[in-house]
C-alpha cells in the first residue's frame, strides 16, 4: 500500500448510545495518534470526580456534554494509519442533533454506521443510513458493536446484519463490509480479534484503508457557478469554482439561465509563474471573457454543449430540519449553487417513513422528516439533475435566516424551458431592419412605445384609450389601441376565459404591442389585465418602451357604473373568476400614470394623458 | 489537484462568499503564522487586492518582532490597515485566572473595534485541530449582539451553502481555514514563499510554535531552524500545539467560558 498526504473525510453515526465517541477513542489510541499525555490527563480527570474511564472523554471536552453524557455537536479528529491520515467526524446520534449529524456527513467522503449488537437496529439507524444515501455518501461500512456483550456470538452479529443489510437495499445501497467490533475492548479495530474467530473479514482500520478518495467530478461537462465579478483594476474577473468538468482559454462558454455567450480571454491567477491554461474540477478560479457581456453572481457558466436544464419548476427529495414543518403553499428562500431565489412549495408528493421507507400522501413534512416535492421559482433556474450533477443538482432551504432543509433535484416530468426563452436557428438574425428606429423616429416626430391601461372593467380604459387614439392621431402621432375586441376575433381566436388562456391572450397583445412599437407605432392596450406578473412580462417584451397607465376607480363606482351589466351578472354567479368580485385584481406597485376616473372629469383625464405622451414622446 | 491545492481552492471560495454576501467586512490580523495564511489566501482570491479593512486588535503586549513585522507587511502588501488598541486590564473581570483575563481583555478590545467600525463580518484565521471547541466551529458561525458564540445551538453547514443572511445585530465570524492543520500552514507558507517572524524558528533549543502576548506565551523545546524542520518536527510530535499558552492549562473550562464570550 501507498501512503497518502490528503486526508479521508469519515463520518462516524448510529443510534444514541450505539459507541460513536468510544469508537472514536479506540481509533485514535490503537492507531498511535494521541497527543502525549492526553490518555494519562483523562484517567486522572475520571478519578478526580469518581468516574470509571471511558474512552469517549477523549472527544467530549466541552464541560456540557460530559454533565449531560451524550456529544452535541461534530467533533473534527485527525489521525493517522500506514496508508493514510483521516478526519473523523463523530456525529451524534441524539435525534435533537440531526442538524449537526446533517452538517458532519454532508461534508464526509465515507462513513461507519454503527449498530448495537444488543439493541439491534434502531430507528436513528435507519435515519442515518437513509440521509446518508440522499446526502451523497456513497462508502458506508456497517460497524455491528458490543459484540462484547452478547458473548461475541457469531449468530447475533448474523441477525444485526441481516436486518440492515435488508433496510439497506431499499435504498439501493450496498455497504462494502459487516463488521463485528466491541470498541470498549478493541476487537477488529485495527487487529483481527482472537475473541471472534469466526469472523474472516477486514478490521475497521482495513476497510478504511480501502476506501477511495473521491475525484473531482473533472469527466462531467463543465460547471462554474458564477461567485462573483470583480473590477479592482483594469481586468472585469468572473469569480467562481469549477464545480465539475474543464476549462481552456478560447472556449466558447454560456452563462445560464440569461444564455448570453462568450469566449474564454484569460484565466487568471495571482503569484503563480505563469497564466494557466486550464483549469478543471475542484479549483478556484477567475476568468476574463472577450466581450464585455452583462453577467451576476448566481448564473452558471458551461460549454454550449451540454449545458444545465432550465426550469422555473422541478422535483426534489428532500430532509427536512426545521422546527417549523414544511407545508404546501408556504415560501423559502433556496440555495441553489450560488442562485438564491424564493420558492414555493407547490405540491407534496409523498412523505417518507424512514423506519420502512413506506410513502404515503401529506400536505407536510415534519422536522426530521424526509419526503418529495415540487418546488416552483419566480423565475428560470439553471438545474441539474442530481443524478447526473450532484454539486448543482442540489440545494439548501433556508427560513427565518436559517438553513431548515436539503433536497435533491430530478427533472422527471418537467421539460427543459431553455428552448422555450432561446432562439436556437443561428439564421434568425434579431430582425435585421435596414430602416433603423432612429430613421421611424425622425420621419415620424415621435418615438414608438406601449401604453399599457390596466385597471377594474368600468373603470374606462376603453373610452379613454380610444378618445386620446382620436387625439393624438389628429395630432399626427401613428397611434393605435388594441383591445379585446380587435384582438380575440383575429390573433386569439383560438383562445377561451381559463386562467391559461387568459394569461396567453395577454401575453400575446404584450408582443404585438412591442411589435407596433419597434414599428414606430404608440400603441395603447385596454385590458383588466389584473395579474402584475403578465404586466411585467409585457413590459420585458416592449424593452425600454413601456408606460404603465393605472386607470384608477374604486370597485363601488365601477359596479355603479357597469356599462355592460357584467357585475350584476357577476353578483348573481353568472360570470365564474370576474376580477374585483371572485378574482383578485393586482393594483400596479410603481405605474408611470395614474389617472384617478373617479376623481376627474374626463377632459381632465384626456388632457393629462395627451400631456403625458407629449412630454415623452415628441422628439 | 494535490492536497494543499484543495485546501486554498475551499478557503479561496469561502474568502469570496463572505465578500460577496456581507456588506461590512474585516480580517483579523492577528500576525501569527495562520493570519499571515489568510491574508495570503485573501491575496488569490481577489487577484492581489486585500478589498476590506485588515484589523490589529493591539494588547500592547506582543515581541517587538512582531510589531516590526506587521509595519512592514501593512505597507509592503498594501492593506487597508487598522489598529485598534485593548482597554486597560482593570476593565476586565478580575476573578478570571491571569492569562485568561489577559485574553478577555483582547476579546474586550475587538468588541469595541467591532462596534466602532460597525463590522457584521469578521475573518479569523483558526482551526479546528488547534483545540477542542474550535473543532466545534462552523466556517460562518454567527454572533449574537453581545459578540456570544451559542454553540449548542449552530446552524447546520452543507453542501458549501452557509449562512449569510442574519437578523439584524448579529455579525458572523468567518473561519476560511477552518479545516487546515498546523503541519498545512507550514507546507502552504512554504510552498508560497509567505514572510513569517523569526520567533517560529529555534534558537538555543526553543521556538515559539505559537505567538500571542508576550507575558503569557512561552517557547517550546525545539531544533526546528527552518520551515523543513518544523514540518519535519510536526510530523513527529505529541506535543500539542497550544502547549505555549498559558492560557489554555489554567482551569479545565477556561477555554470554553473565553469563547462563548467571544474570544477567538
Amino acid at each position: 500500500m501507498t501512503s497518502e498526504d490528503r486526508p479521508l473525510k469519515i463520518v462516524i453515526v448510529g443510534h444514541v448510545d450505539h459507541g460513536k465517541s468510544t469508537l472514536v477513542g479506540r481509533l485514535l489510541h490503537d492507531t498511535g495518534s494521541l497527543p502525549e499525555g492526553k490518555v494519562e490527563a483523562i484517567r486522572a480527570m475520571s478519578e478526580r470526580r469518581g468516574m470509571p474511564f471511558e474512552w469517549a472523554f477523549l472527544l467530549d471536552a466541552i464541560q456540557a456534554e460530559r454533565d449531560q453524557g451524550i456529544t452535541i455537536d461534530t467533533t473534527q479528529i485527525r489521525f493517522r494509519t500506514e496508508r493514510r491520515p483521516y478526519v473523523i467526524i463523530d456525529a451524534p446520534g441524539h435525534k435533537e442533533f440531526l442538524k449537526n449529524m446533517v452538517t458532519g456527513a454532508a461534508n464526509s467522503e465515507a462513513a461507519l454506521l454503527l449498530i448495537d449488537a444488543a439493541e439491534g437496529v434502531q430507528e436513528q439507524s435507519r435515519r442515518h443510513g437513509y440521509l446518508l444515501h440522499l446526502l451523497g455518501v456513497r462508502q458506508v461500512a456497517v460497524l455491528v458493536n458490543k459484540m462484547d456483550l452478547v458473548g461475541y456470538a457469531a449468530e447475533r452479529f448474523g441477525q444485526v446484519a441481516e436486518d440492515y443489510r435488508a433496510y439497506l437495499a431499499g435504498l439501493g445501497v450496498e455497504p462494502v463490509a459487516f463488521i463485528p467490533v466491541s470498541a470498549r475492548e478493541g476487537d477488529n479495530i485495527v487487529r483481527h480479534s482472537p475473541a471472534m474467530p469466526w469472523y474472516q473479514g477486514p478490521s475497521v482500520v482495513e476497510t478504511l484503508d480501502r476506501f477511495a478518495h473521491l475525484p473531482p467530478p473533472v469527466d462531467r461537462p463543465l460547471r462554474m457557478p458564477v461567485q462573483d465579478v470583480y473590477k479592482f483594476d483594469h481586468r472585469r474577473i468572473i469569480a467562481g469554482r469549477i464545480e465539475s468538468g474543464s476549462l481552456a482559454v478560447g472556449d466558447e462558454v454560456v452563462f445560464s439561465p440569461s444564455n448570453k455567450t462568450a469566449r474564454i480571454r484569460t484565466i487568471e491567477a495571482w503569484n503563480v509563474p505563469e497564466a494557466p491554461e486550464r483549469a478543471s474540477a475542484g479549483q478556484s478560479i477567475g476568468v476574463t471573457l472577450d466581450e464585455q457581456i452583462f453577467i451576476e453572481r448566481g448564473e452558471v457558466m458551461s460549454h454550449l454543449e451540454g449545458a444545465p436544464m432550465e426550469s422555473n419548476v422541478f422535483r426534489a427529495r428532500i430532509f427536512w430540519l426545521g422546527q417549523v414543518p414544511l407545508e404546501t403553499g408556504r415560501q423559502y428562500l433556496m440555495k441553489l449553487g450560488t442562485t438564491e431565489t424564493r420558492v414555493t412549495v407547490e405540491a407534496i408528493e409523498r412523505v417518507i417513513d424512514t423506519d420502512d421507507l413506506s410513502s404515503r400522501p401529506a400536505d407536510r413534512i415534519p422536522r426530521n422528516g424526509a419526503g418529495e416535492v415540487v418546488l416552483r421559482a419566480r423565475r428560470l433556474l439553471a438545474v441539474d439533475e442530481y443524478e447526473s450533477n450532484p454539486a448543482t443538482g442540489r440545494f439548501v432551504l433556508v427560513e427565518d435566516y436559517r438553513p431548515v432543509g436539503g433536497g435533491i433535484i430530478s427533472m422527471e416530468g418537467y421539460p427543459d424551458q431553455r428552448r422555450l426563452v432561446t432562439v436556437k436557428s443561428t439564421n434568425i438574425h434579431a430582425v435585421g431592419h435596414a430602416v433603423t428606429r432612429e430613421a421611424r423616429q425622425a420621419r415620424n416626430g415621435h418615438k414608438g412605445g406601449v401604453l399599457w391601461f390596466t385597471g377594474l372593467s368600468g373603470a374606462g380604459k376603453s373610452t379613454l384609450a380610444l378618445a386620446l387614439e382620436r387625439e393624438l392621431f389628429a395630432k399626427g402621432y401613428h397611434v393605435y389601441v388594441l383591445d379585446g375586441d380587435n384582438i380575440r376575433s383575429g390573433l386569439n381566436a383560438n383562445l377561451g376565459f381559463s386562467p391559461d388562456d387568459r394569461a396567453e391572450n395577454i401575453r400575446r397583445v404584450g408582443e404585438v404591442a412591442a411589435l407596433f412599437a419597434d414599428a414606430g407605432f404608440i400603441a395603447i392596450s385596454a385590458f383588466i389585465s389584473p395579474y402584475r406578473a403578465d404586466r411585467e412580462r409585457a413590459r420585458r417584451a416592449a424593452g425600454g418602451d413601456f408606460h404603465e397607465i393605472w386607470v384608477k376607480a374604486s370597485l363601488e363606482t365601477c359596479e355603479r357604473r357597469d356599462p355592460k351589466g357584467l357585475y350584476r351578472k357577476a353578483r348573481a354567479g353568472e360570470i365564474p373568476d370576474f376580477t374585483g368580485i371572485s378574482s383578485p385584481y393586482e393594483p400596479p406597485e410603481s405605474p408611470e400614470l395614474v389617472i384617478a376616473t373617479d376623481e376627474l372629469p374626463e377632459e381632465e383625464c384626456l388632457a393629462r394623458l395627451v400631456r403625458y405622451v407629449e412630454e415623452h414622446f415628441r422628439t | 489537484m494535490n492536497h494543499l491545492d484543495a485546501l486554498e481552492a475551499e478557503s479561496i471560495y469561502i474568502l469570496r462568499e463572505a465578500f460577496a454576501k456581507l456588506d461590512r467586512l474585516a480580517i483579523l490580523w492577528s500576525l501569527g503564522k495562520d493570519s499571515n495564511v489568510v491574508l495570503w489566501l485573501a491575496r488569490k482570491a481577489f487577484f492581489g487586492h486585500v478589498p476590506f479593512p485588515v484589523l490589529h486588535v493591539d494588547t500592547g503586549k506582543k515581541f517587538p518582532e512582531m510589531y516590526a513585522f506587521r509595519d512592514r507587511y501593512a505597507k509592503e502588501w498594501g492593506l487597508n490597515f487598522i489598529a485598534e488598541p485593548c482597554p486597560p486590564i482593570e476593565a476586565v473581570d478580575p476573578t478570571l485566572p491571569p492569562a485568561a483575563r489577559s485574553a478577555a481583555r483582547k476579546t474586550l478590545g475587538l468588541k469595541q473595534a467591532l462596534e466602532k467600525h460597525g463590522f457584521e463580518g469578521l475573518i479569523l484565521g483558526i482551526r479546528r485541530d488547534e483545540e477542542a471547541l474550535r473543532a466545534k466551529e462552523r466556517y460562518f458561525s454567527p454572533r449574537g449582539a453581545d459578540n456570544s458564540w451559542d454553540m449548542k445551538d449552530q446552524p447546520p453547514e452543507f453542501w458549501n451553502q452557509y449562512m449569510t443572511d442574519f437578523p439584524p445585530g448579529t455579525h458572523v465570524r468567518v473561519h476560511p481555514i477552518l479545516h487546515w492543520t498546523e503541519v498545512d500552514i507550514w507546507r502552504y507558507t512554504k510552498r508560497e514563499n509567505i514572510p513569517v517572524i523569526d520567533l517560529y524558528f529555534a534558537r538555543d533549543g526553543k521556538r515559539y510554535r505559537s505567538l500571542g502576548d508576550r507575558d503569557i506565551t512561552f517557547p517550546v523545546a525545539s531544533e526546528a531552524r527552518t520551515i523543513d524542520e518544523i514540518i519535519r518536527e510536526l510530523e513527529t510530535t505529541k506535543v500539542p500545539e497550544r502547549a505555549g499558552r498559558a492560557l489554555d492549562h489554567e482551569t479545565e473550562d477556561a477555554f470554553e467560558r473565553l469563547r462563548a464570550a467571544g474570544y477567538m
